[in-house]
């Protein structure tokens, strides 16, 4: 009987244990899944895992921090998505992140999220939604940098935009070089913690290669 | 030991090798269609799966015993059931209920045009308005450009699917205005008072419209006013044709603002370089000023004021038509002040007021007089007394005094009650050469409306107004029902029904107050298409009217009529790159039988067929907008009555040539997109009527009927160019710096 009690103890440590020891594991698989996704599908299945290890956690910001981010890749491409209802996915998810970190870093990381959403959705129809999305993306960055002045992605994102804004609006190459340059410096400096976000220094380099 | 830590592990291993079982089914709505992209998760573990296309899914999990699935989509109710793991596979299908969600519900949409920023089903919104060509930033000008209005440009107002243009009415935040448009000479239109940008919603409704409005026959123009401006601001104006200032302060908490503007309008410049037909012996002169103020209260409702004061001077000659030698001289002198104070708030538990009240004053001081070769008065004795008819003085006053309060409750779901009522107080006096006439009394109304919805795709909005007029001391009870359907993802049908009771004219008051309200009953069917890039939309409508007033040989209201008609309505922003269009078409078949009119028979104002084609191409590059509207109408039949041994009789008869008009405006904006750039510059230029077309709007007849002259606008083109400025102060900055 004892021996039996023993076993049940060591049984549930084992079980409790699980919970937590199979959270970096699992985040780690689902990062392999992430990418080899290809399609839409592909990401929502994978954000959808995400958030599913979010759920099941509940004190872990990053699980729901990459399962919005999964939203947003398949966005810039798909033709078909709709932009504002994946957006309300991504900004509730994006919510419940915010709500389970208190650092100034993390926050600033979900900006980084915020931002994409707002774009995809300014996409749709630039020209009448340029005043409303424009400006939320617009304000995601500037609210992101402000709680985080080092994060290389926010930088990254607002070369993005600058960039893709045509020269007569005050956009253009010229003035993003300086941008991305600044958002490469920041990606050399940066040492994330494990399972913390490190996407988006290759694109800033193939960024600065583009346009030289 | 060992022996038991090997069960242990054994034993886990067991669970986690051989109890994997997969859990698979179907998630569909309750309509059985499939809910792809559903997630359906193992509550509390990492297990789950997305639904696919076909509405299944399948996962496999290695828990056991008691477990929750939880099945979740955005929009629907989620559902969480217990299953039991065992080591059997698990089959759990399910099916969501939607949610009832105002973003997704259907909206009524039969006989309006909703014109707005930010507002689902958006046809135009302001910047559609103020560049559209030809309408020069004039609201009911860019309105002419949907279906349903007439091409009437000898008069101003919204002629709607046969009605006159009394029976539409504008109405600013719940009340009704009742000098829309700047006073003008007879043949001659005019702009309305009120700017588009004043506004950040406009609904143009051709018929159907909602029990919240009443008093007019055919149409209502609704237009929501802005709230708080985005910044701080000050606005300049230029033009050959007027200068204008103001200002908006948005104070730093963004709690409040106020504004006030002034403008100034004189023509002399520009008549001398375009030659007007008429001779104007006073060039038409416009001051006008106005000012607001805009306080948010403390549970997230808003107070606003606006109100506008207008003086107007203008005065020109024209051959009079019953003689050789003999002019017309029309002098017309205005007085307009307009107050408009409304208070919205939420007063909780799902309960929100309206409280409009509006105080109008207009005046037109009009002199007409026949005068001869060297411009001197010329009198007759009663022998022509059609002639010394021509003679008069004419002192007009129109004050009106409202307050309307709508009352709105949310009711279980997104259903909503509002109910409400109005108490309008009138004083008309009207002075023809020494004899006044003084019309006043007050009109009272109840109301109250319903939207219920039964589904995201279906919703009634059923509603009733009781109307009392004191001047012809007459009720009246005006129900209204419309339905929206949802017929595929952006595809909807709606249909709408409803009586509606209008006040005779003062002008018709004034020999009469023993009339009743005249009416008419709306019949609309509509099919709307709305994607992102593209609208369609068509509707059929069928409106009666009873009791029109007659003026011969008795006022009574013996006149009765009909409309009806098919329109049609597309816009495209995809089919050509970075050019938006639209299309709008109407057939009008109309007849009426009213004032002095011998019969039933089509009137004056209503043409057969009416298209517009409007365009818009915004260069970046270049950082200029290239608009064209080009807008045609078959001729519209004109008239002449002869009494003849006490009867009308149609005299002559006829139809004007069709209407063509083309219009153009290019806006340039130099400092678009630099960034910090503290002025806004738009350089606008337009040309209406570019192609010169003749355009006849009708014809006068001479007192025996022997002579016609063709109604025409005072020039054949109308060219305008202007500067204007703003500079912005962006409180942000300081709400940045405040609150670090």
């Amino acid at each position: 009987m004892k021996k039996f009690l023993f076993s049940i103890a060591l049984f549930a440590t084992i079980a409790v244990q699980a919970q937590s020891d199979k959270y970096v594991p699992a985040m780690k698989e689902n990062f392999k899944m992430q990418d080899n996704a290809k399609t839409t599908e592909d990401f929502q299945k994978v954000s959808a895992t995400f958030e599913r290890i979010g759920d099941a956690e509940k004190t872990q910001w990053l699980p729901y921090y990459y399962a919005a981010l999964a939203l947003t890749t398949p966005a810039w491409s798909d033709a078909n998505l709709d932009k504002d209802e994946n957006a309300q996915k991504i900004i509730a998810l994006c919510d419940k992140a915010d709500a389970l970190t208190t650092a100034n870093e993390d926050k600033a990381e979900i900006f980084s999220v915020r931002n994409m959403a707002a774009t995809q959705q300014m996409l749709v129809d630039p020209q009448s939604r340029f005043m409303s999305y424009g400006q939320e993306a617009a304000a995601d960055l500037q609210k992101g940098m402000q709680l985080d002045p080092n994060n290389p992605r926010l930088y990254y994102l607002q070369g993005m935009s600058v960039n893709g804004t045509p020269p007569q609006f005050g956009g253009g190459a010229d003035k993003a070089k300086p941008i991305f340059e600044k958002a490469l410096e920041l990606f050399k400096a940066a040492n994330p913690k494990p399972l913390y976000p490190d996407w988006g220094m290759k694109q800033t380099e193939e960024m600065l290669n583009q346009i030289k | 030991m060992i022996r038991n830590l090997l069960i242990i592990i054994s034993l886990f291993w067991f669970q986690s090798a051989f109890s994997q079982v997969t859990i698979k089914g179907k998630v569909t709505d309750n309509k059985g269609k499939a809910l792809p992209g559903a997630s359906v998760t193992l509550k509390n573990t990492y297990d789950g799966a997305l639904v696919d296309s076909m509405g299944n899914y399948a996962f496999q999990t290695k828990d056991q015993g008691e477990q929750t699935l939880i099945f979740s989509i955005i929009g629907y109710t989620s559902v969480e059931q217990s299953i039991n793991i065992g080591s059997e596979n698990i089959t759990q299908s399910v099916s969501l209920k939607e949610e009832l969600n105002e973003l997704k519900a259907v909206m009524i949409t039969a006989g309006s045009f909703a014109a707005g920023d930010n507002k689902r089903g958006t046809v135009l919104n302001s910047i559609d308005i103020a560049t559209t060509a030809g309408s020069n930033a004039d609201i009911t000008a860019a309105l002419k450009t949907l279906p349903g209005a007439q091409q009437v440009g000898e008069k101003e107002g919204l002629f709607v699917r046969g009605g006159e243009g009394y029976e539409t009415k504008q109405f600013i935040d719940g009340t009704v205005v009742n000098n829309p448009y700047y006073s003008s000479a007879p043949d001659i239109t005019s702009r309305g008072r009120f700017s588009p940008f004043l506004f950040k919603g406009t609904v143009f409704s051709t018929g159907g419209y909602s029990a919240l409005y009443g008093q007019a026959l055919s149409s209502a123009v609704i237009l929501e006013s802005i709230d708080l401006p985005e910044k701080s601001a000050a606005n300049a104006s230029i033009s050959p044709l007027f200068v204008g200032g103001g200002f908006q302060d948005l104070s730093k908490n963004k709690k409040s603002s106020w504004g006030a503007n002034y403008g100034y309008v004189n023509v002399n410049l520009y008549f001398n370089i375009v030659k007007q037909t008429p001779d104007y012996f006073k060039i038409p002169e416009f001051h006008t000023a106005d000012a607001n103020f805009r306080i948010k209260t403390k549970s997230g409702g808003i107070i606003k004021y606006y109100t506008t004061f207008a003086y107007s001077e203008l005065g020109l000659r024209r051959p009079d038509i019953d003689s050789a030698y003999l002019k017309d001289a029309f002098s017309l002198t205005n007085h307009n002040w307009y107050n408009n104070l409304s208070w919205r708030e939420n007063l909780g538990r799902g309960w929100e007021m309206n409280l409009g009240s509006s105080y109008s004053t207009n005046r037109d001081d009009i002199g007409q007089q026949i005068q001869d070769a060297n411009n001197q008065p010329k009198i007759f004795d009663t022998a022509s007394w059609w002639m010394q008819s021509k003679n008069f003085n004419l002192s007009n006053r129109q004050d009106l005094s409202q307050v309307k309060l709508v009352l709105k409750k949310k009711l279980g779901g997104i259903s909503t009650l509002r109910f409400g009522g109005e108490y309008w107080y009138n004083y008309n006096t009207t002075k023809f050469n020494d004899t006044l006439h003084t019309l006043e009394g007050n009109y009272q109304a109840l109301f109250a409306e319903s939207d219920i919805y039964i589904t995201n795709g279906i919703v009634a909005q059923v509603g009733a107004r009781f109307e009392r007029s004191s001047i012809i001391n007459k009720l009246n009870i005006a129900p209204r029902i419309s339905l929206a359907y949802r017929t595929g993802p952006a595809a909807q049908i709606s249909m709408a029904y409803g009586i509606f009771y209008q006040t005779p004219e003062n002008q018709q008051l004034f020999f009469s107050t023993q009339l009743g309200f005249i009416k008419a009953t709306h019949y609309i069917i509509n099919y709307q298409k709305i994607t992102n890039e593209r609208i369609f939309r068509t509707e059929v409508f069928y409106k009666k009217y009873e009791d029109l007033i007659k003026t011969y040989p008795a006022y009574n209201n013996s006149g009765y009529g009909y409309a009806k008609g098919v329109e049609v309505f597309f816009r495209d922003k995809k089919t050509f790159k970075n050019i938006d269009y639209w299309i709008s078409y109407s057939y009008l078949d109309t007849k009426r039988d009213y004032l002095n009119f011998p019969l039933e028979m089509q009137p004056n104002f209503a043409a057969h067929h009416t298209a517009s084609l409007v365009m818009k191409k915004f260069y970046t590059s270049i950082k200029t907008g290239f608009n064209f509207t080009y807008t045609f109408a078959t001729g519209r039949p004109y008239y002449n009555f002869q009494l003849n041994n006490g009867k009308y009789e149609i005299a002559d008869e006829g139809t004007t040539k069709p209407y063509n008009s083309l219009g153009f405006s290019v806006n340039y904006l130099p400092n678009l997109g630099k960034q910090n750039a503290r002025t806004s510059i738009v350089l606008f230029a337009s040309v209406n009527n570019v192609l010169g077309a003749d355009q006849v709007y009708g014809y006068n007849y001479s007192y025996n009927g022997s002579i016609k002259d063709a109604i025409r606008p005072p020039a054949k083109r109308f060219y305008f160019i202007g500067c204007f400025l703003s500079w912005g102060v962006d409180r942000s900055q300081d709400a940045i710096n405040n609150n670090l």
